[in-house]
């Protein structure tokens, strides 16, 4: 017995929404980065979903793409973030102002 | 169209409903007796040293961001070796480009002294 | 991968061997001092070596039949060609008109010059693309680099959350794009772009279209997902941004121009629309915030967001004329924005950046050729005769009013119209008589040579566009 496919695309379907809520809600900076990991994990089901519907491979090999640009993507922002650390001691969104026009 | 979804919303019904009961029995009926053991931050079995908010040096972020890097390339390398007899010499080649690529990255991290702790 | 994928990809190989050997030069020269003071300009030179021999594969190799590779998902045709030329445009201005300022405020060579010709890189992959997977790989490798470029110098508040905010609506837009390919995969069952067009017409693809496009506006900074780009431009430093505010539009409308025209022609009836709504917001918004703006960074961002309006014209008129329209403007817009942030790169404002309109007051006295570019390439942002962006507009507009889209054409007319006041205000205060006593100006030979081609390339191509409108009609002849 198998969870029919429907069930997975809603499921991503969800945390797609609830990581682009927590984008636009959440102010740290930290959480954001969650967030958008949330997101392109549930674009991971999506893809493995149907590549698993389809009988077919690729959809799976870009999920080893999507993996490797979220980690590269989180390790560019702590890289920032750490920068900004250590000039103020904030990584609150909503603080970093400078350039509000 | 829309009836079709009807197990759903009854799944989701349920799943809330048993969640609830399962943690409101456990409350109710359940007995606490707290210990020491019991109520220390988990830290694989060794006893904890300090408080978990300290603060960590930056340098550790800096150490941990470049793991995640050369942590991740490794999905490229699981694939690769489960079929590493079908792909063949090309197949060795093509790995071994990749990874030298990873090696030039190392070098520059070493020239620049970012491994060194202090 | 066999030699001959190799070879098809030669330009891009070269710039990322440029980029792995600047990255490898600076680091062993200067050791662990990011930003020191003895620098020599050795890592400039490699990367104007990587954009020259580029240039050259580029130029060696025949522009005859389309040539696929990597499994069908590279493409190496006459729209790869001419995108590869704008992004090598790019980077070669970007490389010579940098090294003073680099030096100025000590950021650091190898990794600005490495991040660039990586970004070049992906710019020309998305140009290539022949699957939706290329296409996102070139975006992210075209994106990333200009993250760090953002928040190059990390001692300074400005570019540091300049790269945040770049970064998080950056991986915002990813995210979407992803989710995109995603879903037009699960509705066509395919992600090679040259079988699209047979996918059926299901709402699904629809959906994952409308994410594709989310991804791609927020490079090329369309309304409404342009915000990101006045304050990025603002926090940058300036070769960055500079670099980024053509490479980003290069990239996007590349990949946009690989998806509409060429891959999804049966959804032009319905996005055609989708798309001219738009770019006539873009336009409309760009311009009229641009009126407002009294520092030329955010005025150009703001002019950027109003170009990104003008060029999707062309990708919603679809077909030949629009397509071609779109390469030759994406050429112009190289030299044309790349000339004028030349100029302000030479300017000094008390150990800052002189970025205020009033910065450049008398800058016709002090630097009379100088001076004269920047009017040149204002003059052809506005869109006027004898320069190049005249002539880019003319296409674009004709390929809307031959798709009779007239009502774009005349929003695009209009809006340029608007575009004069704010494009000349700026010239004229270069070529006025007074004085901004804090300005500095800042003479180099390599940058005067990059100024002076950029001048060249706007002239060029305003006044004899003859050789550049074969080679873009050329380009798109698969389309009919």
């Amino acid at each position: 017995m198998s969870v029919p496919a429907p069930y997975y695309l809603g499921l991503s379907a969800v945390l797609f929404t609830l990581g682009m809520a927590g984008v636009l809600v959440r102010r740290s900076a930290l959480i954001v980065f969650m967030s958008v990991e949330l997101m392109l994990n549930a674009v991971n089901l999506t893809l493995v979903t149907f590549a698993r519907l389809r009988g077919a491979v690729d959809g799976q090999v870009l999920v080893f793409f999507v993996l490797v640009v979220a980690a590269v993507e989180v390790v560019i922002g702590l890289a920032i973030i750490v920068d900004i650390f250590r000039s103020r001691d904030t990584v609150d969104v909503d603080d970093v102002d400078l350039l509000r026009g | 169209m829309l009836s079709g979804y009807a197990p759903v919303l009854v799944h989701l019904v349920l799943a809330v409903l048993l969640a609830a009961a399962v943690l409101g029995l456990h409350m109710l009926v359940g007995g606490r007796r707290p210990t020491v053991e019991k109520v220390l931050p988990y830290e694989s079995g060794v006893w904890p040293i300090g408080s978990a908010r300290e603060r960590v040096p930056v340098r550790y972020y800096l150490v941990a961001m470049l793991f995640i890097l050369f942590d991740v390339e490794i999905v490229f390398v699981y694939p690769w070796a489960v079929l590493v007899r079908e792909l063949g010499a090309r197949g060795i080649g093509e790995m071994f480009t990749f990874l030298a690529l990873l090696a030039i990255g190392y070098l520059y991290l070493l020239k620049r002294r970012a491994l060194e702790w202090e | 991968m066999t030699w001959a994928d190799l070879s098809l990809i030669a330009p891009e190989l070269a710039l990322a061997a440029a980029a792995c050997a600047a990255l490898l030069q600076d680091a062993w020269a200067t050791g662990p001092a990011l930003e020191s003071r003895s620098r020599g300009p050795a890592a400039a030179w490699i990367a104007l070596g990587g954009v020259c021999a580029a240039l050259l594969l580029l130029g060696v190799r025949p522009a005859g039949a389309a040539q696929v590779g990597f499994a069908g998902m590279y493409v190496r045709d006459g729209i790869t060609r001419v995108v590869d030329l704008a992004a090598l445009a790019a980077a070669g201005l970007g490389v010579m008109l940098s090294p003073p300022y680099l030096e100025r405020f000590r950021l650091p060579a190898g990794e600005y010059h490495a991040l660039l010709l990586l970004s070049t890189a992906g710019a020309m992959l998305m140009g290539a693309s022949r699957n939706l997977v290329l296409l996102f790989l070139g975006l992210e490798m075209l994106s990333f680099p200009l993250y760090v470029l953002a928040a190059l110098a990390r001692r300074s508040r400005r570019s540091q959350e300049a790269g945040l905010k770049y970064l998080l609506l950056g991986a915002f837009a990813t995210a979407f794009f992803v989710y995109g390919v995603a879903l037009v995969y699960g509705a066509s069952g395919t992600a090679d772009l040259s079988r699209l067009g047979r996918a059926p017409d299901v709402p699904l693809l629809h959906a994952g279209v409308a994410f594709l496009v989310i991804g791609l506006g927020f490079e090329a900074a369309l309304v409404p997902f342009h915000a990101w780009a006045p304050d990025v431009y603002e926090g940058a430093p300036m070769p960055a941004t500079a670099f980024m505010s053509v490479i980003a539009k290069v990239g996007a409308f590349a990949g946009l121009l690989r998806l509409f025209p060429q891959a999804l022609p049966q959804l032009a009836p319905a996005w055609g629309q989708m798309l001219a709504a738009i770019a006539v917001a873009t336009m409309i918004l760009g311009n009229l915030a641009a009126l407002a703006q009294s520092n030329v960074k955010r005025l150009l961002a703001y002019s950027g967001v109003a170009h990104a309006g003008y060029i999707l014209i062309g990708i919603a008129s679809g077909g030949p004329a629009g397509s071609s329209a779109v390469l030759y403007y994406l050429l112009v817009y190289v030299a044309m924005n790349l000339g004028a942030f030349g100029v302000l790169l030479l300017l000094e404002r008390r150990g800052e950046e002189a970025d205020r309109v009033e910065d450049l007051a008398g800058l016709l006295g002090r630097a009379p050729w100088a001076a004269v570019v920047l009017a040149a390439c204002m003059v052809s942002l506005a869109g006027l005769p004898p320069t190049a962006g005249f002539i880019a507009k003319l296409y674009l507009f004709r390929a809307a009013l031959q798709d009779h889209r007239v009502a774009l054409a005349l929003v695009g007319a209009l809006t340029s119209v608007v575009s004069v006041y704010y494009y000349l205000r700026v010239a004229s205060v270069a070529l006025s008589a007074g004085a901004a006593d804090a300005v500095a100006v800042r003479h180099s030979r390599f940058a005067g040579v990059g100024l002076a081609l950029a001048a060249a390339g706007v002239l060029w191509l305003g006044i004899v566009p003859g050789a550049i409108t074969a080679l873009v009609q050329q380009a798109v002849q698969a389309l009919r």
